[in-house]
């Protein structure tokens, strides 16, 4: 066994056939000694390691010596480097690649793409130096009859001044998907004239008569309870020309829980005979659906024409991120190619500032932090989902969502480091990492679906019903030697 | 269609079709005749809307009177089910089918009198007890013209030939022997014409109790190992038969136990396995999530649909017959061992299991004919009750039981785990499955070869009668036509090379996987037993001692079995080779084609395997057209024809239920589930939290 600055290396030396272990250390969420140095019994003494990606690493280790204290510091040391003064392995990767994965998503040429800016929306360079919202990217897109100042006054009523912004225009009918976080409406009710005025204008952009549909992805009860901490939601007398539902997702705490229970039950051995109602004890493809009912019928409004949308949650960077994606991935199919999915993740989850650094905790040592969820995973189980339905409407094949998953944990590339863009511009990760991007563009065959079938255009709904929805075992259940093979054959 | 008579009819009847939650239909003619129910639209489809698969026996509104499971009508909102005599007629009809259609008739709109023949002729056609001559099988042979036998591949076990060559191809005739002393059906009316026996048995043993306590050879494996099967002698006898039985039972395992025969396990399939009234509950309880009158239905039940699974048990008791079928082949291939199934009749699971085990072990089975052929050998020529188990006549239901269905269940696992290892396709197996319930085919219609012959030849009162001559169900071009078959048969599958048959034995092909396992026959005593809670007393007591050595060994059965499990699925798959299931939880899946086809729902707009299908079928025929490009420029002959174009062509929207309910759902909007779950018990607490607390009344 070696443990380098990337890497746990592990290869049996007895055993036939050769074992190999090979886990990147941004995989280990946890490392616990186990046994002491009294302790009897064969393996009761060495290493308890707890990783991310849905997998436990235990090592039996001699006790003469200081073996395991050495392996145990080291171990800590780089597998946490932000909690000591480290830096990720990402900045001091010296690979080379025949393709800049950073090349890949720009914010300009992709709205360029989506033929914006045009009469009714323009391009902003408000939030150039992030003085308007420190957690949005730079360039953002608005309605051309909203002025900056304007933007500035709404900003003071959107909590963390995530005020709506556009993320896709329907090329033909113009209806758009909006994303923001929520009002502050507070206890008290407030309201304010200019986010008022503001939605009317979205609204009014696609020059329908009908109302603006907001999405609240929560519950309605959270919503309501949000107001005791200063936020809300839109409420009628306030907004007469917006229609509001809920989309009962919850939040990631409960997702957390959800994943965990899941593992009880894959890992490590799979349960075998009620396990039907395990899974669904696990509720974890409840949630699945829901989160897919929801980009539905953000779709649906959209490509009916009828009118615009605008999805929030509490913050707008966790559930309004899953559900602006998957509602583009339905209804745009560039974003349904490898590069055109790149995209979509650069912009809505990555330049929009969903919390990687704390959702998966990086580098950091503390592993019961209440910030950790599985959010962005359970969007790519959702990506998953839509291409089990749909066979032939992926560029993409299952690898490719295996991959970024990998590399979500591994600290090997940039592109999931940090929680928006203005943090990264400040450690200038494009010029001192390498992005994913890069990797799997340089050998995109591995990550290409055969079946693959190009179409234009075409709105794709999958039906999020549990009769459709399977657990997707080649991830979760990968580290099980059974069903491994399953996946080997796959490549 | 020949033989068909009109029983009665009624117009004006209102077919309803569940659309988006909305209420659709269309006025009609529904009528009944001796072969099915069917309605008539009073506007005939126009040509554009002529679905592509269509089976040419069944159209989309005939229901076969053997496919009716059951009738309910409609009174004042309730839903009552109908059987025998009526006194009043409902103002709805229900039907529910085997294939899992569900048909609403509204007779609101027709004539009292007309209601009441028609309903009262559906109830007596469908639901009350028939005689077998009464079957729509005869009327439509009779006034078939003679049919020209046409000469197919499928192998139908009818001629001493045809085992005499199953022996040769799998090496068995080495040691086993096939019997004509059944002609006539002399020995015994449960067993075929001609079966197949160890060589060393002697005529009179096979004579003295018709074929009961007799093993009888289904098939052997490449290392010389045989699976046997027999039918058990009555478990209750009085003292000095059981006795004989004994005597007897012990004199056959001592001819089969000595070599060349090496070692026998026997496994007693009913005690190990669930009995045939637990499979007939199971399925009763399985059917009905997918018998689904509205949209309303199917969002309620979708909230809880994995523990609604679970709680019928079919997909577990699929889950235990392939466990058996793996334990069995840990057995032939990993031990060497001949396995012998018992059973009472060695009829039912008997079948399932021995017809699995070959389907895993045997490439050939795996192919479309080879698995024709088997179906013939194990079940029809084995004597499955098709008749009574599929309750075609309709005279008890206790006999009832999907054990066939359970056997396709089985199968299609296998398919959905590897599909390049068969030739044939889910869809395949969807049609198979709804053919069994078309009564012009004797493929289905017979409890046995017995029953079958004695009703052709006839008791003669019909000078005519003799000489007719009945479908088999493997002619699928009775069915379908040529562009419609296309889609029964896999794309993807890869024929076996062929070998020269000197080579075969030792090839590299063949037993890769076994070679590498880790030695389980050394490590094993071949005397290891099969046994668990072997009940069979008789048994027990013949082999006494040993017997008592192989109950306390269910651990290292266990540990024989993961371990073979386990290193065969470490190891690369290969597909003309042994090949074993998956049997965990998430392994075993519902056969969605089969079950969730007419549900509009659950239809995928696009998606599916049938848009890898497509796929797959338009780059073949963009090869075939560079090819024919190709040639065209090596030689100057062009040639003339070009193929029919597979029909999947074009049709860049077809749904996941393609080829079946065509158009269901017309409209684009995509289905949004109409009640979802909201509880979450024990987690309250987190539910109620927010992402982050951070109170924002401060920050601004």
């Amino acid at each position: 066994m070696y443990v380098t600055n990337y890497r746990l290396y592990l290869r049996s030396v007895e055993i036939d056939p050769v074992v190999i272990l090979d886990v990147p250390l941004g995989v280990i969420a946890r490392i616990e000694k186990m046994g002491g140095a009294s302790s009897r019994g064969e393996n009761s003494y060495g290493l308890d390691i707890t990783c991310k990606d849905m997998r436990n690493l235990r090592f039996a280790l001699k006790q003469e010596g200081h073996s395991r204290r050495d392996i145990f510091e080291i171990l800590t040391k780089h597998a946490f480097p932000q909690s000591h003064n480290l830096p990720f392995f990402a900045f001091v990767n010296e690979e080379k690649f025949a393709e800049n994965g950073w090349m890949v998503y720009n914010p300009m040429s992709e709205y360029r793409r989506q033929r914006l800016p045009n009469e009714q929306w323009r391009v902003t360079f408000i939030n150039e130096h992030y003085g308007l919202c420190d957690t949005y990217p730079s360039l953002l897109v608005v309605p051309y009859n909203a002025t900056d100042d304007d933007l500035k006054k709404v900003a003071a009523f959107r909590s963390r001044n995530r005020i709506p912004v556009l993320s896709w225009i329907h090329p033909e009918n113009q209806a758009v998907v909006m994303r923001s976080s929520q009002p502050l409406v507070g206890m008290s009710g407030k309201r304010n004239k200019d986010d008022e005025r503001y939605l009317d204008i979205i609204r009014d952009a696609n020059g329908q008569i009908s109302k603006l549909t907001i999405y609240d992805a929560r519950p309605s009860v959270n919503a309501v309870a949000n107001k005791a901490t200063g936020g809300g939601y839109e409420g009628d007398d306030a907004y007469p020309n917006a229609e509001l539902f809920f989309l009962d997702i919850h939040n990631i705490h409960v997702m957390r829980e959800s994943l965990k229970k899941l593992k009880d039950i894959v890992y490590p051995n799979v349960e075998e005979s009620h396990w039907l109602s395990s899974l669904e004890s696990t509720h974890w493809l409840e949630h699945i659906k829901l989160v897919l009912t929801g980009a539905i019928q953000v779709a649906d409004k959209v490509s009916s024409g009828k009118s615009s949308v605008l999805v929030h949650c509490s913050d707008g960077w966790d559930r309004t991120a899953q559900l602006t994606s998957l509602a583009m991935l339905m209804l745009d199919s560039y974003y349904r190619t490898i590069v055109g999915f790149e995209v979509l993740v650069q912009k809505e989850w990555i330049s929009f500032g969903h919390k990687f650094a704390s959702r998966i905790g990086h580098g950091d040592k503390n592993h019961a932090d209440a910030d950790r969820s599985p959010i962005f995973l359970q969007f790519i189980d959702c990506v998953w989902q839509m291409s089990k339905q749909f066979p032939t409407a992926f560029e993409f094949n299952e690898q490719f969502l295996i991959t970024i998953l990998d590399h979500l944990y591994s600290c090997r590339f940039g592109t999931f480091l940090y929680s928006c863009e203005s943090v990264r511009e400040k450690e200038v990760v494009t010029e001192r990492t390498l992005s994913l991007w890069s990797l799997i563009n340089s050998e995109k065959a591995k990550h290409t679906n055969p079946f693959y079938t190009k179409e234009l255009n075409r709105a794709l709904y999958p039906v999020a019903s549990m009769r459709h929805l399977e657990l997707w075992v080649n991830y979760y259940i990968r580290w099980n030697p059974r069903i491994r093979q399953q996946v080997s054959q796959l490549l | 269609m020949r033989g068909e008579l009109l029983l009665c009819e009624a117009n004006t009847v209102l077919k309803c079709v569940q659309e988006d939650g909305s209420n659709r239909g269309a006025y009609g003619k529904l009528i009944c005749t001796n072969f099915k129910i069917a309605f008539l639209g009073d506007e005939s489809a126009s040509d554009d809307n002529e679905p592509e698969f269509k089976n040419k026996i069944i159209g989309e509104n005939d229901i076969t009177l053997h496919c009716v499971d059951h009738i309910y009508g409609v009174y004042d909102e309730k839903k009552k089910s109908l059987s025998g005599q009526l006194k009043k007629y409902p103002e709805k009809l229900i039907i529910y089918c085997k294939d899992l259609r569900v048909f609403h008739f509204c007779l609101r709109y027709t004539k009292e009198e007309e209601v009441k023949r028609i309903v009262s002729g559906i109830v007596h056609h469908s639901q009350t007890p028939k005689l077998l001559k009464r079957l729509f099988l005869f009327s439509y042979a009779i006034a078939a013209p003679t049919n020209t036998e046409t000469q197919s591949q499928t192998v139908m076990f009818d001629a001493i030939k045809d085992w005499r060559e199953e022996l040769e191809r799998t090496k068995g005739n080495m040691k086993y022997k096939v019997l004509s002393a059944n002609e006539a059906y002399k020995v015994s009316e449960k067993l075929p014409l001609y079966f197949v026996v160890p060589m060393s048995l002697s005529e009179e043993s096979i004579l003295q109790y018709q074929g009961r306590g007799i093993p009888i050879w289904c098939w052997s494996c490449h290392n010389g190992a045989s699976l046997l099967k027999m039918s058990a002698f009555p478990k209750e006898q009085e003292d000095n038969t059981s006795q004989m039985h004994k005597i007897f039972l012990d004199g056959v395992y001592k001819t089969i136990n000595k070599p060349p025969y090496e070692v026998l396990k026997t496994d007693d399939l009913s005690s190990s396995l669930p009995s045939l009234q637990d499979i007939q509950a199971a399925y009763t309880r399985f059917k009905q999530l997918f018998l689904i009158d509205n949209s309303t239905d199917f969002w309620d039940t979708d909230v809880k649909w994995f523990s609604l699974l679970e709680s019928t048990n079919w997909l577990e008791i699929v889950r235990r017959c392939l466990k058996k079928a793996i334990e069995v082949v840990e057995y032939l291939e990993g031990q060497n061992t001949n396995v012998l199934l018992i059973e009472e009749n060695a009829s039912d699971l008997c079948c399932v299991i021995s017809s699995l085990v070959q389907v895993m072990m045997d490439s050939h089975y795996r192919t479309k004919f080879g698995f024709q052929s088997l179906i013939q050998k194990e079940w029809v020529m084995g004597g499955h009750c098709f008749l009574d188990r599929c309750n075609h006549l309709r005279q008890s239901d206790k006999e009832e039981a999907p054990v066939f269905l359970l056997f396709l269940d089985c199968v299609w696992q296998l398919v959905q785990q590897y599909p390049p290892a068969f030739e044939f396709t889910e869809t395949y197996l969807t049609v198979l499955s709804d053919s069994l319930y078309i009564p012009i085919f004797s493929t289905f219609f017979f409890n046995s070869p017995h029953q079958k012959d004695t009703n052709v030849s006839g008791e003669g009162h019909n000078a005519q009668s003799s000489h007719f001559r009945f479908l088999t169900v493997w002619d699928w071009s009775v069915q379908f036509e040529p562009k419609a078959q296309v889609l029964l048969n896999n794309p993807l599958y890869v024929e076996k090379p062929k070998l020269d048959k000197s080579q075969r034995k030792t090839t590299r092909f063949k037993h890769q996987r076994q070679l590498s396992l880790p030695l389980t026959q050394t490590k094993s005593s071949p005397k290891r037993g099969f046994f668990r809670e072997e009940t069979d007393h008789f048994i027990k007591n013949i082999l006494g001692k040993r017997i008592s050595k192989l109950i306390n060994s269910s651990d290292e059965l266990h540990n024989n079995f993961t371990e073979f499990y386990d290193s065969w699925h470490c190891k690369p798959v290969d597909f003309h080779g042994l090949l074993l299931p998956h049997i965990e939880g998430p392994g075993i899946k519902v056969w969605a084609q089969r079950y969730l086809r007419w549900i509009p729902e659950a239809q995928l707009l696009g998606g599916g395997t049938v848009a890898t299908a497509t796929k797959i079928l338009d780059v073949i025929e963009e090869v075939q057209s560079l090819q024919k490009k190709m040639d065209e420029k090596h030689s100057l002959t062009v040639p003339q024809s070009r193929e029919a174009l597979p029909m999947l062509r074009n049709s860049a929207r077809l749904s996941s239920l393609f080829p079946f309910a065509l158009l269901q759902r017309h409209s684009l909007k995509p289905v949004l589930p109409t009640s979802t779950w909201k509880d979450l018990e024990d987690e309250d607490d987190l539910a109620k939290r927010d992402d982050e607390f951070v109170d924002l009344s401060e920050v601004i």
